[in-house]
């Protein structure tokens, strides 16, 4: 078997008469950490809810390491990890009830593996108080925990960083590395924010109305994408030099904005110092998803 | 399976569903031993004994001056000849319809909650088993573990049914402690007389046998406890295609009352004889009553209550395996 460890092919969902989702094709490699990106209500969660069996398809089929979901469920789901939305648990219930709840549901079950998960992800000192009385990252971190019972292969987690705060943002994707670099799992991130998957992901799909519009290793997508915003003074003698040096020169008030280019911003740089040009200022900036879309798509908005 | 009924039990326990039901009955079944108690010490103020044979030539006296009065429909017409036909013979054939002690309590209790107090609490029970896992959102990681979800929805079924068992038998218990703190543990063995038959507005006591009472509570109690399962299976429905918890047992109310107010005047509308909330009064069979609708006998009620359980439990499986989870 090859190192894909999820693959969805021309996934369909209709319902009623309105088409949720068009086409989505992708794959997951093993031990990579995909990004999935889109604006609210571009289908991302509907897509997820039918990568772990909870909406039927219309059509396409998802393969989690081989087996069908439809068809295989069992075994499809012994391979995966989730959390869909928020992590819900039985507020009632301790942390450590909630995990031993949801390994009897597994084939195999031990205390170890428990204490292991918990360890994962830190939570030793309040597992055993009721979860009721967890804040939101803690919750996450147990949602975590439970998804990571069975050991699975793929880990699919929906938004994972809404609603922490920036240590909890930090904490979370380096644990999501962790997983992907240390322990194997492709994992499966979804999000909003171009900045978020920027700083976690290995590949990214871009999905707007249903449809994946373009799917793309990070790096080759930040690579054309990113932005330089220059501050120049004298601002035409600058913008002039620019324009020679590199094809996309755009002006925004008293800035001007061209791609970044990793090798050739230095350079640049320097020959504008070298012609008298004073350089006020330098700013890397990621286009914001929007903008994204609209040149993806020509134009078209997002709703 | 085993597992996943296990982790349904816990769940219930921990959300202290068995306790609040167990607590409200403990409390309602005081409330009635005393109601009895001051209504026992009436009677005896009133006819200066203790002896039952007055009080029963009493309650037959009572029952005629309404007859004799003009403003009486037929069918309570009806069922108050047949009683006083019953106590008549009770009376003929010396035997105490109300030997005091707890048994005859228990009796008497279980009889009057049949239809409604006991459906009640056991859909306190029933109507979130399904639905509070929507509601908290668990649903979801329910749903994607390997397990099927015929599986996880049996276990939640079974957890039913062990509930309910418990439930009658907390009931049992606590009406017997409770009451025979007041009026003494015996009378397990008094003699209770059961095999009326209503033919025609007519008893017929052709069949009818002395038996032993405990015996006697033991049949009330079989009848109750299957009419706890179906009310449970029909609240266990809902509960799977209501999503909130208070709408499925606001319909079940509704039915359950609404049983109550219809078994006392649909004489006339026969067809209502295959509904489900008509059919709850079964110890009334035993006891033989009239029922509400001509026609209707035990092994009809059974046969109307089973087929609806079957029809609830098909439609639950079948919408629970299917319906997408958003």
């Amino acid at each position: 078997m090859s190192d894909v460890t999820l693959s969805v092919k021309g996934l369909r969902k209709v319902i009623g008469k309105r088409e949720i989702i068009k086409t989505i094709d992708f794959e997951l490699k093993k031990g990579e950490v995909f990004g999935f990106l889109g604006p609210n209500g571009a289908g991302k969660t509907t897509t997820i809810r039918m990568l772990v069996g909870l909406i039927a398809p219309t059509s396409g089929s998802i393969k989690i390491c081989g087996y069908d979901v439809s068809k295989d469920f069992t075994k499809a789901m012994q391979n995966i990890g989730c959390i869909v939305e928020n992590p819900e648990l039985y507020p009632y219930l301790s942390g450590w009830e909630n995990l031993q709840h949801f390994a009897r549901m597994l084939p195999k079950m031990d205390e170890e593996r428990i204490t292991e998960v918990v360890n994962l992800v830190g939570l030793q000192e309040r597992i055993h108080d009721r979860v009721k009385t967890y804040s939101l990252g803690m919750r996450q971190r147990l949602g975590i925990a439970q998804a990571l019972l069975g050991k699975p292969q793929v880990l699919i987690l929906d938004e994972p960083t809404n609603g922490l705060d920036p240590s909890g943002i930090r904490e979370m994707r380096q644990f999501i590395r962790f997983l992907a670099e240390k322990e194997g799992m492709s994992v499966l991130v979804s999000s909003h924010l171009l900045s978020e998957i920027q700083l976690m992901c290995d590949r990214v799909a871009i999905i707007a109305k249903g449809k994946v519009i373009h799917t793309e290793s990070v790096s080759a997508l930040l690579s054309q994408q990113e932005r330089l915003i220059w501050r120049l003074v004298p601002h035409q003698t600058g913008v002039n030099m620019l324009k020679e040096l590199t094809d996309f020169v755009k002006e925004e008030g008293e800035s001007v904005i061209t791609f970044y280019d990793d090798s050739k911003v230095g350079e640049w740089n320097k020959k504008l110092i070298e012609a008298g040009v004073t350089v006020k200022e330098m700013n890397r900036k990621l286009p914001s998803l929007e903008d994204l879309f609209i040149e993806m798509t020509g134009g078209e908005a997002i709703d | 399976m085993i597992n996943l009924v296990q982790n349904e039990m816990i769940k219930l326990v921990r959300k202290k569903r068995l306790l609040v039901v167990t607590i409200i009955m403990a409390v309602l079944i005081s409330m009635f031993t005393y109601a009895q108690f001051r209504e026992s010490e009436r009677v005896q103020e009133r006819l200066g004994t203790t002896d039952w044979r007055t009080t029963l030539q009493q309650q037959i006296i009572d029952i005629q001056n309404r007859l004799s009065g003009s403003q009486i429909s037929d069918e309570w017409r009806k069922q108050l000849e047949i009683r006083v036909s019953q106590q008549q013979y009770y009376l003929d054939h010396d035997i105490n319809p109300a030997e005091p002690g707890a048994p005859t309590f228990v009796r008497g209790f279980i009889e009057n909650s049949i239809q409604l107090l006991l459906p009640l609490m056991i859909m306190i029970v029933a109507a979130d088993l399904v639905s509070s896992e929507h509601s908290t959102g668990t649903v979801k990681i329910l749903l994607t573990r390997p397990v099927q979800r015929w599986k996880i929805l049996l276990s939640k079924y079974l957890t039913l049914v062990l509930s309910v068992s418990f439930l009658l038998l907390m009931f049992g218990i606590l009406s017997y402690v409770i009451s025979g703190i007041v009026f003494g543990f015996k009378g397990w063995n008094a003699p209770v007389l059961t095999g009326f038959t209503v033919e025609a507005g007519e008893l017929n006591t052709a069949g009818t046998h002395l038996i032993p009472q405990w015996q006697y509570i033991l049949m009330e109690f079989g009848l109750a406890w299957f009419v706890s399962l179906v009310v449970g299976t029909l609240s266990f429905m809902l509960s799977v295609l209501i999503r909130s918890t208070a709408a499925g047992m606001g319909v079940m109310l509704a039915c359950l009352i609404s049983g109550t107010i219809l078994s006392s005047m649909v004489s006339s509308w026969e067809s209502a004889k295959y509904l489900f909330m008509i059919n709850l009064r079964m110890s009334d069979y035993l006891q033989g009553m009239a029922p509400p609708i001509e026609g209707m006998s035990l092994g009809f009620s059974l046969s109307v209550l089973a087929i609806w359980a079957a029809a609830a439990l098909v439609i639950s499986f079948v919408s629970f395996t299917k319906k997408d989870v958003y």
